[in-house]
């Protein structure tokens, strides 16, 4: 890690710093991490049983995950993108609907009331600027939320980064822009994505307050985060932060990574992985035994068969429900195509 | 009662508007200017610039910040300075303003409404002549509201910016100050999704929108004269279109004549024409006509002339169907 990047917790489970949370909260955080990854490994899995459309896996990353939506508050905004599945879990966003999405049914896409974690971002990077707009809207209606936007290190050389990131700093949203630098954006390695050294360089560009973490260390991010978050819903702006981390795994289940990467660099990542060294550190604090990890995952691992199970169990869109949510209510000439369809068939 | 030119119409239904806290105007030089065209001319004054606020320069901001806004409960309203400039922000349109309640199964929706001045006439520079109304109506989620005339441009833009959807609020651009005429004091509503027949006749259905009204009321005039009883339909929106509308009027006249500005080939007159085809056709004496512009760039100033329809062009297509 380069030296201007926040570190607390090292690969080797030893502090270099002071731990922003408690150790009770730290084994909530923990046990996060194991979901979120028992969840991840269980969707390739299933994927390549043909359960499951293809799926984003964020191994690797599951300290970004949790610990950029640690600070938030329940009904804070979550703008986040496909291989987000576990912040978004982690913020709220049910398990089978994440599993639904990934089946293929937009009723995934259906947030419970009271949560507002958007249904995840497909395209690349268009979505930076709507957690600039509800951040807007909170700061408008003095309701005193905080949005979090995920993006990765390919989004920033979109253009809606820009714009997004300029909105942010003019209008001082209570934003926080949480970019997982995790190497590759499919095949693209960080040095062909960009000549500047750091993206967190980009921060002042904008007029906005920018923090580089190692982002494989759960309390770098934890603190990195909750900083900016207490920033933002205290009136102080959007905040920057980016987070190094590695995407261990391919861009989804329909790459191979073996065409454009060696397996060296990715070793290398894996033995600083941010489950590890947490455990580690529980361990020598005598915070953790295989019992109750083992206890976790395999409640997770239910979870994911139940969730995939709930959602194969409910019947597919009729015909009649493609039309049903285009409008609060469908127009006449949809009420005529709908007729079509229920007349001709497919 | 005033008179007021749409313009000035528009201007209205935005102060109307901006009296329910949760609506903001956003857009370039909406505030201290007004708007290029003056549209929101004094509304920053009277609302504040929190709530009438001049942006930086990207379409695509603007439209994706409006819809986050939307999305978490608010009423923007997005101003966009010309048509050729709507393009950056288009994909924000398609894949998220128009998407977001299908894609969250009605949890959350963006109802914003974006104005757009479109349309030639005006001797502008490159990309400022536009009339590509069919980008927008051909993407699902959308409506499509295009006012003609100040008393329907007030009433449009309420119901428009009432509307639990996302609107694309087409303004033409020549006839922003054209026309005159007595608009209601009191806010009002005038249904999205309804056209108006402006003039009844039983010989042909001139059916056309926008600025392409001016002529097209000019020309059903002229052909009064020449012993021609033309019905004027003005579509008012285009996205939910009124078939009803169209399809009785042409069931009884039995002739057609779709007039717009936008370039021939699948413009809008294109789906006028194969609605008729499905519905009417059988009522029909002659084959529809379509007078357009042109598939070719908007022609700067100094031949304008040649791409806009005026009225020649309406009543020669006009009596073209009238031979059979």
């Amino acid at each position: 890690m380069p030296q201007d990047t926040l570190q607390i917790l090292a690969p080797n489970g030893e502090l270099v710093g002071d731990p922003p949370i408690d150790l009770d909260r730290i084994r909530e955080l923990y046990e996060a991490m194991v979901v979120a990854r028992v969840y991840d490994r269980k969707c390739t899995a299933m994927q390549k049983q043909g359960r499951l459309a293809t799926y984003a896996p964020f191994e690797g990353q599951e300290a970004c995950q949790i610990g950029a939506v640690a600070p938030l508050n329940a009904d804070d905004w979550v703008v986040a993108t496909y291989r987000d599945a576990g912040a978004m879990w982690f913020a709220g966003y049910p398990m089978v609907n994440l599993i639904l999405g990934r089946t293929g049914d937009e009723r995934g896409g259906k947030t419970p009331e009271g949560i507002n974690v958007l249904p995840p971002s497909i395209t690349v990077g268009g979505h930076m600027i709507h957690a600039v707009g509800t951040a807007w809207a909170d700061k408008l209606q003095d309701t005193g939320r905080v949005s979090l936007t995920m993006f990765g290190d390919g989004a920033t050389s979109e253009g809606d980064f820009h714009e997004a990131m300029n909105f942010a700093g003019v209008f001082d949203t209570p934003t926080v822009f949480f970019c997982q630098n995790n190497g590759w954006a499919i095949s693209l390695p960080f040095e062909q994505q960009t000549a500047a050294e750091s993206l967190v360089d980009k921060a002042v560009g904008y007029g906005m307050r920018g923090v580089r973490i190692d982002g494989n260390d759960l309390l770098a991010v934890v603190a990195a985060a909750t900083t900016a978050t207490e920033d933002a819903r205290a009136g102080r702006g959007p905040t920057f932060i980016e987070a190094m981390t590695y995407r261990v795994g391919p861009h989804t289940t329909a790459d191979d990574p073996g065409r454009y990467r060696t397996e060296t660099l990715t070793d290398q990542w894996r033995a600083k992985d941010p489950i590890d060294r947490v455990r580690v550190y529980l361990e020598a604090q005598g915070q953790w035994t295989e019992a109750w990890e083992a206890g976790i995952a395999q409640a997770a691992s239910q979870q994911v068969e139940d969730a995939v199970a709930e959602a194969e169990a409910l019947e597919p869109f009729t015909g009649d429900e493609i039309f049903s949510a285009m409008f609060a209510e469908p127009t006449l000439p949809l009420l005529d195509q709908r007729e079509m369809l229920r007349r001709d068939g497919p | 009662m005033t008179e007021r030119t749409m313009a000035q119409a528009l201007n209205a239904a935005l102060s109307d508007a901006l009296a329910d806290p949760s609506v903001v105007l956003l857009g370039e030089d909406v505030g201290m200017t007004g708007g290029v065209f003056r549209v929101t001319d004094g509304l920053r004054e009277t609302f504040g610039g929190d709530r009438v606020i001049d942006t930086p320069v990207a379409e695509s901001g603007i439209i994706g910040a409006a819809f986050g806004m939307a999305v978490a409960g608010m009423r923007p309203i997005a101003e966009l300075q010309f048509m050729g400039f709507s393009y950056p922000g288009y994909d924000q349109i398609v894949n998220h303003v128009s998407r977001i309640r299908n894609r969250s199964r009605h949890r959350f929706t963006a109802p914003l409404v974006i104005r757009i001045p479109y349309g030639g006439g005006i001797g502008a520079a490159e990309h400022h002549s536009e009339s590509f109304e069919t980008i927008y109506t051909h993407v699902p989620g959308l409506k499509v509201v295009v006012p003609s005339r100040p008393i329907d441009a007030k009433g449009l833009l309420a119901s428009a910016i009432a509307d639990p959807d996302p609107v694309i609020f087409l303004e033409p651009i020549r006839a922003y100050r054209a026309i005159k005429e007595d608009v209601p004091d009191a806010p009002y509503l005038t249904p999205i999704g309804v056209a108006s027949i402006e003039r009844t006749g039983s010989d042909v259905t001139l059916i056309a929108y926008g600025a392409m009204m001016k002529e097209t009321r000019q020309a059903a005039e002229l052909l009064g004269a020449n012993g021609v009883d033309a019905e004027v339909i003005d579509l008012r929106t285009l996205v939910p279109l009124d078939v009803e509308t169209i399809v009785a009027s042409v069931q009884n006249t039995g002739r057609a004549v779709v007039i717009h500005e936008a370039p021939r080939t699948t413009g809008f007159g294109a789906e006028i024409a194969a609605l008729i085809g499905e519905k009417a056709l059988y009522s029909l004496k002659a084959p529809v006509e379509r007078v357009t512009g042109w598939d070719v760039v908007v022609p700067l100033r100094r031949a304008e002339k040649h791409y806009t329809p005026g009225v020649d062009r309406i009543v020669n297509a006009t009596m073209r169907t009238m031979e059979s």
